[in-house]
C-alpha cells in the first residue's frame, strides 16, 4: 500500500478503440482538469474518454422506490443489470433498455438510450422524472421538465457534457410476468423487412435481423423479432413456477482476443447463411426470457473480443420514412460495392423525435452496422456519410468515433444552440471528452 | 433470526459489501459514518434492494467517543464489524495532525469502541461476534506506510487480547487481515491483480470466516505466506529493501 498517487490506465470503451493512457480517478471530481464521467464504458468508441476519467461506478446506491408509481430513484452508477436483479421479481421492468444490461443509469441518459420499443414508448429519456447534476460551477442542480427546463434538455442525450449526473428518477413499467411472449418470422427481401416493421408497428418491440450480404433476390433479407410482455396465462406449466424470474448472473466470459481476420467477408456471410436459414420459412410463436429477448449478447461476456486486438466500431444511422426506402438500398448496396461486411446488422423503426438538444432519434429507420477498424474502414465511412446525409439522416454519438464537425453540425439541427449553451455553462472546459474534442464542441 | 448487525465505517467498500450480504439475509442493519449526507444512500439502497430494517447513526472516530455511539444505538448488536480505517499520508514525517488522525482512526477510536461493545456484551449477556478488519501492513513496519502499520499492529494485538477475553464469555472476537483491496481507498495505485481482493471477496470471505469461527482471516491465503516471508527477513537486510 502506498500512496494515492496519479496512474495512468490504459483504457478504452467497447469497441476497444481509440485504447489511450487517461487518469482513472473514483468519484467525487480530484481535478480541475477537463474530465468526462464514464461509469460501465458501454459507449463504443471515445465519448466516455478524455485524459481525466472520473469513475462514476462508486455511485451505485438504490435511493427510493415507489411502489405505487413505479418511480424508481437511483444514484446515476448504479447498472441496469442490478436494478434488474431487485425490480423484476417485484414486477417492474426497465422503461427502455438497450442491447445490453451492462449500462448505468447515469450512462443510460446521457446516451438517451433506445430499445426495441422506441416507435411505441419513446427513449430512455422520455421516461426520466429528474436528476441532479453536478455544473462546471461546483453546484448540484435538480433538472426536470419544469425546473432547470434548458441544463435537463441540454443534459439528455449530452454526452456528459453538461457535467456529471449524480443522481436520478425514472419510472419503471409494470410487468405481469418476466417473460415475452415473441413473433418470429422470415422476411425474404428489403420491401417485406421494411414493411414488416411497419406493418407490426402495434407491437411494443420490434427489431429486424439483417443479412446483409444477401444479394439478388434476396437483398435485404432478415429475421424480424417482435415481442410482447408475456401475461400469466400466456406461460407454460415449467415459467409459471417462477413467473417473475431474474435473469441469471452468470456469463460465459469471451476467452481470448480473436485474432483479427476472424471476422470477415466469408464468415460472416457463412455465419449469416446459417442463421437465417435457421428460421424457417413464414412465421413462429414462443414464449421466452427477457434475457435472451433483450440481451442475447451479455451471455458471452467480453464478446467484443471477436473483433481482436485491432476493435471495432458500430455506425448507427437514421433515415426519415420519406426516404427510407432509398437510403437503406443505397446504404447496403455501397456496402456490397465496396465489399465491406457487418457481423450484427440490425434494423428498427423509431418514433417521434425528442425536445433533447443533441436527439439522435427520429421518426424513421435506423440501421447498425458494424465493423473492424481498419485503414479502409476511414473513408468507406465517409462515404456511407453522404449517403446518410443526402436522405436527411444522421448517426449515434454513442457509438460514434469518427464523425467530423461540419457533418455533425449538419446533420444535428441544434449542434450550434447546444455548443453555445455549453459554453456558457461551462466556459473553462471542465468537461469534455475526446468525442467532444472531435466534433469540436470544445476546441 | 434476524440479528442486529453494526458496521462501523459503513461507507467503506469492504463494508457496503459486507453490509449488503447481511442485508440479504434479512438482519438488521445499524450503520455508522461520518455524516448524515454518507449515511442516507447506504441506508437506502438496503432498504430498496432488501426491504430490511436499517438505521443510521453518526459517528466520527475524531469527534466523538465510543459511549456518545453507545448511547445512541437502540440495544446491544449480535455483530460488530470495525471497517474504518484512514491510510493517510505516507512516508511523511512532517504533519503530526494527518499522524495524529491515522493511530485514532486505525487504532485508539477502534480500540475504545470494541472495549464498549464488548463491555455491553458481556453485561448483557449477549453471545455476539466481533470482527476488526486489520491489515497485512500491522505484520512488520516499512517505511512506506509504518504509522498506518504500526496502528494497525496494535489492534491486530488488542483483537488477539480481546478474543482470548471474549472467549468465556462465548463471545468470538475474528481479525480480518486483507492484502490489497480494489476500492476507493486504492483507486489509483498500481495493484498486483493476483495480490488483490476485491470488497465483495473480503466480504465473503469474512463471513465465512464467521461462520467457521476462525481466529484470523487472510482474505487471500497467498498473505499469509508473503506475511510469514516478510516477517522473517532479517533486520539487517529489511531495512536496506524498498518496501
Amino acid at each position: 500500500m502506498g500512496t494515492p498517487m496519479s496512474a495512468l490506465t490504459k483504457i478504452s470503451n467497447w469497441g476497444n478503440y481509440p485504447r489511450i493512457e487517461a487518469d482513472v480517478r473514483p468519484w467525487p471530481l480530484q481535478t480541475e482538469s477537463p474530465q468526462i464521467a464514464r461509469g460501465m464504458g458501454r459507449c463504443y468508441g471515445d465519448s466516455a474518454l478524455s485524459t481525466h476519467i472520473v469513475d462514476t461506478r462508486s455511485l451505485n446506491h438504490f435511493l427510493d422506490f415507489d411502489a405505487e408509481s413505479g418511480l424508481l430513484t437511483v444514484e446515476a452508477g448504479l447498472t441496469f443489470d442490478e436494478i434488474l436483479q431487485v425490480c423484476v421479481p417485484r414486477g417492474w421492468f426497465l422503461p427502455v433498455t438497450p442491447g445490453t444490461r451492462f449500462v448505468t443509469a447515469g450512462g443510460a441518459l446521457a446516451s438517451d438510450v433506445h430499445g426495441k420499443n422506441h416507435h411505441a414508448e419513446g427513449s430512455f429519456s422520455d421516461h426520466v422524472r429528474w436528476f441532479d447534476l453536478l455544473t462546471a460551477s461546483g453546484e448540484i442542480c435538480r433538472c426536470s421538465r419544469t425546473e432547470n427546463t434548458e441544463l435537463f434538455y441540454l443534459t439528455l442525450g449530452g454526452m456528459g457534457l453538461t457535467g456529471i449526473i449524480k443522481a436520478l428518477a425514472f419510472y419503471l413499467k409494470p410487468i405481469e410476468t418476466a417473460y415475452i411472449r415473441q413473433h418470429t418470422l422470415r422476411c425474404e427481401n428489403l420491401d417485406e423487412t421494411m414493411a414488416g416493421l411497419e406493418a407490426y408497428g402495434h407491437w411494443t418491440n420490434s427489431v429486424a435481423w439483417l443479412d446483409c450480404m444477401a444479394g439478388g433476390r434476396a437483398f435485404g433479407r432478415s429475421i424480424l423479432m417482435l415481442g410482447e410482455s408475456a401475461k400469466q396465462s400466456e406461460l407454460t406449466q415449467a415459467q409459471s413456477l417462477n413467473p417473475l424470474k431474474v435473469h441469471s448472473t452468470k456469463g460465459i466470459p469471451f476467452p481470448i482476443d480473436m485474432p483479427s481476420f476472424t471476422l470477415n467477408r466469408f464468415t460472416v456471410q457463412a455465419f449469416n447463411q446459417v442463421y437465417f436459414h435457421k428460421h424457417p420459412k413464414g412465421s413462429r410463436d414462443s414464449v421466452v426470457h427477457y434475457e435472451p429477448f433483450y440481451y442475447p449478447l451479455d451471455k458471452v461476456l467480453g464478446w467484443n473480443r471477436i473483433y481482436g486486438k485491432r476493435g471495432f466500431t458500430q455506425y448507427q444511422l437514421v433515415i426519415p420514412h420519406a426516404d427510407a426506402r432509398k437510403g437503406l438500398q443505397e446504404v447496403l448496396e455501397l456496402l456490397a460495392k465496396r465489399k465491406m461486411s457487418s457481423f450484427l446488422t440490425v434494423l428498427k423503426i423509431f418514433g417521434e423525435q425528442s425536445e433533447n438538444y443533441l436527439r439522435f432519434p427520429k421518426a424513421g429507420f435506423t440501421l447498425t452496422l458494424d465493423f473492424g477498424i481498419s485503414a479502409s474502414l476511414w473513408p468507406f465511412l465517409n462515404e456511407l456519410d453522404g449517403v446518410v446525409e443526402r436522405y436527411g439522416g444522421r448517426l449515434y454519438l454513442t457509438k460514434d468515433v469518427r464523425m467530423n464537425p461540419d457533418f455533425f453540425r449538419r446533420t444535428y439541427p441544434m449542434a450550434q444552440e447546444f455548443m453555445e449553451k455549453i459554453k456558457a455553462l461551462d466556459p473553462t472546459g471542465k468537461f469534455q471528452s475526446l468525442q467532444s474534442q472531435r466534433l469540436g464542441i470544445h476546441a | 433470526m434476524k440479528k442486529k448487525i453494526l458496521v462501523i465505517g459503513a461507507g467503506s467498500d469492504v463494508a457496503q459489501a459486507l453490509s449488503r450480504l447481511r442485508a440479504e439475509r434479512g438482519h438488521i442493519l445499524w450503520l455508522t459514518a461520518r455524516s448524515q449526507e454518507a449515511l442516507q444512500p447506504l441506508l437506502a439502497d438496503l432498504k430498496v434492494r432488501y426491504q430490511v430494517e436499517a438505521l443510521g447513526f453518526v459517528y466520527d472516530a475524531e469527534l466523538h467517543s465510543a459511549e456518545d455511539l453507545m448511547a445512541q444505538l437502540p440495544g446491544i448488536p449480535d455483530e460488530v464489524h470495525v471497517a474504518m480505517g484512514y491510510l493517510g499520508n505516507p512516508d511523511r514525517l512532517d504533519d503530526p495532525k494527518d499522524a495524529a488522525r491515522i493511530l485514532k482512526v486505525n487504532f485508539s477510536a477502534a480500540v475504545l469502541l470494541m472495549n464498549a461493545v464488548m463491555h455491553a456484551m458481556i453485561e448483557k449477556q449477549v453471545k455476539g461476534v466481533l470482527v476488526g478488519i486489520s491489515s497485512v501492513a500491522g505484520e512488520r513496519g516499512r517505511k512506506s506506510n509504518f504509522l498506518y502499520g504500526a496502528a494497525k499492529a496494535g489492534f491486530s494485538t488488542y483483537l488477539d487480547g480481546l478474543r482470548n477475553a471474549g472467549f468465556s464469555h462465548g463471545i468470538h472476537v475474528m481479525t480480518v487481515k486483507p492484502g490489497f483491496i480494489r476500492s476507493k481507498m486504492t483507486a489509483g495505485l498500481p495493484l498486483p491483480g493476483p495480490l488483490t481482493a476485491s470488497p465483495q471477496q473480503v466480504a465473503s470471505a469474512i463471513i465465512k470466516g464467521m461462520k467457521k469461527g476462525r481466529g484470523t482471516v487472510y482474505v487471500l491465503p497467498v498473505w499469509s505466506l508473503i506475511m510469514l516471508l516478510i516477517r522473517n527477513i532479517p533486520d539487517v537486510v529489511f531495512k536496506r529493501l524498498n518496501l
